[in-house]
């Protein structure tokens, strides 16, 4: 059975973007047929991480419109034989992306692929609604602050209330917290909200805290998710989060306390 | 032909409103108190519809600027949705500015309201707080409260009754709750006890005509009682509130919750309208 996953926030700019190239690409990594979809139609964020813009040529709002059929849109990812980008487009107008045209797509997509991640645009209006409204699991991403938890917290009303899951009386969306952003120092600073008080006012399931870190920018600067770097902790952390997602068990939070630096890293001025 | 499904029902609903008693035609120092009681980054209205009572400047001879009224109240989250009481002029210039028109006056049961308590916080409200007429007041804000019965729900099942000579009281079920309460949500107990067994979080709020019992702690808004019973109570497992109420007596904690009972299970009941919030020992 395949499922829908959506990668929301309320708050704009928390990591949703970030967060869908590196989930879709560690779950195709892993062997799942997995397509991620762009639903921030006018902004188009998605394919400029995955490093695939310039082989954009139709998108989401062609196959709602039926302009074109889904195997036409779909893009292949470069770094994974699995996986596949549906891109939103950046021109036209947010009310194309109807409820029924998206239901129509994702049933298509259910015959093919295993997961179907979809990143929502920020807010809570009608894009962000249509991007979770199919949803059979959620990753609500947070960042340590009070606002973004509000958002969050506001987010996961909606998703207990008026999803399809919700309105059609079935087992509720399944709710994750993913806390992206984390810097412990500034947490032990007092600064930001620890992962315990988030988690303290959400109260869902923690599958994951995604270190700040600057890597996060070169990656989408270079189109790559930040999942494929080479000896990152945000690599790490994201693999953690594939990880707990397919039900391993046993994986210790990493990156929720300070780290201490050893004599030698000192001495060598490591980072 | 099939037949269509009804596209809407009409039905009278009491629901407890804001009203904001207007005490002076003085519309900049109505804006400026309005503007030091609600520091706008609590949010603590967030596109709340709020009736405006006239009654206190019907004599006035003037009619406030409603436009500008509208605008700022908006800056604070309340949506100016119509006028009790006024004069007919008043009450026309309201209309003009697209406001409704509410009947004459307020129709409550024999419960007085307070006003938002004015004095420092840190203090649990006495009968000092709860004196509408503060000097120099331009303001007062106050639940209304619709008739203790209901009456004038069309579609209830009051028609039921049976010509037997001892009717049972009759009572509808406590409404139980056991996911948290979100920002943004809103639970309403309709003539009904609410017991919420999950945390009711900052920006959600609850509203039971009878007791609110939580078992976890209360971060939003709990108004009991909110068809005027006096005898209606507030239990909560940890104090962390943004507003309480009980037959439209409340409570802001705008600038947090007094030590003693912060985080602490406590009950809330009204003492000759007085708001008090005891402790739970034990
Ligand atoms: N772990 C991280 N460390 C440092 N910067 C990050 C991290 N995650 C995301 N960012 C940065 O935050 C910014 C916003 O990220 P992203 O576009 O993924 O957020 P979003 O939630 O999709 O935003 P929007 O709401 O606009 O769609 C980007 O500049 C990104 O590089
Ligand atoms: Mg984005």
């Amino acid at each position: 059975m395949s499922k829908v996953i959506v990668v929301t926030s309320g708050k704009g700019g928390v990591g949703k973007t970030t967060t869908s190239a590196s989930f879709s690409s560690g779950l195709a990594l892993r062997g799942n047929k997995t397509v991620v979809i762009d639903f921030d139609v006018g902004l188009r964020n998605l394919d400029l991480i995955m490093g695939c813009e310039r082989r954009v040529v139709y998108d989401i709002i062609n196959v709602i419109n039926g302009e074109v059929s889904l195997k036409q849109a779909l893009i292949k990812d470069k770094n994974c034989d699995n996986l596949y980008i549906l891109p939103a487009s950046q021109t036209r107008d947010k009310d194309a992306l109807n409820l029924e045209g998206v239901e129509r797509i994702l049933n298509e997509l259910k015959e093919t692929f295993d997961f179907i991640v979809c990143d929502s645009p920020a807010g809570i209006e009608s894009g962000a609604f249509t991007a979770m409204y199919f949803a059979d699991e959620a990753l609500v991403v947070t960042n340590p602050e009070v606002s973004s938890v509000r958002d969050s917290d506001r987010i996961l009303g909606i998703l207990a209330a008026k999803s399809k899951r919700a309105v059609d009386g079935l087992d509720p969306v399944k709710e994750h917290l993913l806390v992206t952003r984390y810097d412990p120092k500034r947490v032990e600073a007092g600064e930001m909200l620890s992962v315990t008080d988030i988690q303290e006012i959400l109260r869902i399931p923690l599958i994951g805290v995604i270190p700040e870190s600057e890597s996060v920018l070169q990656a989408s600067n270079a189109g790559t998710p930040a999942i494929h770097l080479d000896k990152s902790d945000v690599a790490d952390a994201y693999r953690d989060v594939v990880g707990r997602f397919m039900g391993e068990e046993g994986l210790p939070m990493r990156f929720v306390t300070v780290e201490k630096k050893g004599f030698f890293k000192r001495l060598l001025g490591g980072r | 032909m099939a037949r269509e499904e009804p596209a809407f029902k009409l039905k009278i609903s009491n629901l407890s409103l804001f009203v904001l008693y207007v005490n002076t035609t003085d519309m900049v120092q109505l804006k400026n108190q309005l503007d030091m009681r609600f520091n706008k980054t609590l949010d603590f209205f967030s596109n709340t519809p709020v009736a405006l009572d006239l009654s206190a400047i019907a004599n006035s001879g003037i009619s406030p600027n409603f436009a500008g009224l509208m605008s700022f109240m908006l800056d604070h989250g309340m949506h100016a949705t119509g006028v009790v009481g006024g004069s007919a002029e008043q009450r026309e210039a309201a209309v003009q500015s697209g406001l409704g028109l509410f009947p004459d006056t307020i129709v409550k049961p024999a419960v007085k309201t307070a006003s938002i308590p004015t004095i420092a916080p840190g203090i649990i409200p006495n009968a000092e707080d709860n004196q509408p007429e503060l000097p120099g007041l331009g303001l007062t804000i106050k639940v209304a409260t619709g008739e203790p019965n209901n009456s004038n729900i069309l579609d209830s099942d009051t028609q039921l009754q049976k010509p037997v000579s001892q009717v049972p009281p009759t009572f509808r079920p406590t409404m139980i709750i056991n996911k948290p309460v979100r920002t943004g949500q809103r639970i309403y107990a309709e003539g009904a006890n609410l017991v919420v067994l999950c945390v009711v979080n900052a920006g959600a709020e609850l509203i039971a005509d009878g007791d609110i019992h939580i078992y976890a702690p209360l971060r939003g808004r709990a108004i009991a009682g909110a068809q005027g019973n006096e005898n209606a109570r507030i239990f909560i497992h940890s104090l962390e509130a943004e507003l309480i109420s009980i037959a439209g007596c409340f409570k802001v904690f705008e600038n947090g919750i007094p030590e003693n009972l912060r985080g602490k299970p406590v009950q809330v009941l009204l003492d000759c309208s007085d708001l008090i919030i005891e402790p739970l020992l034990n």
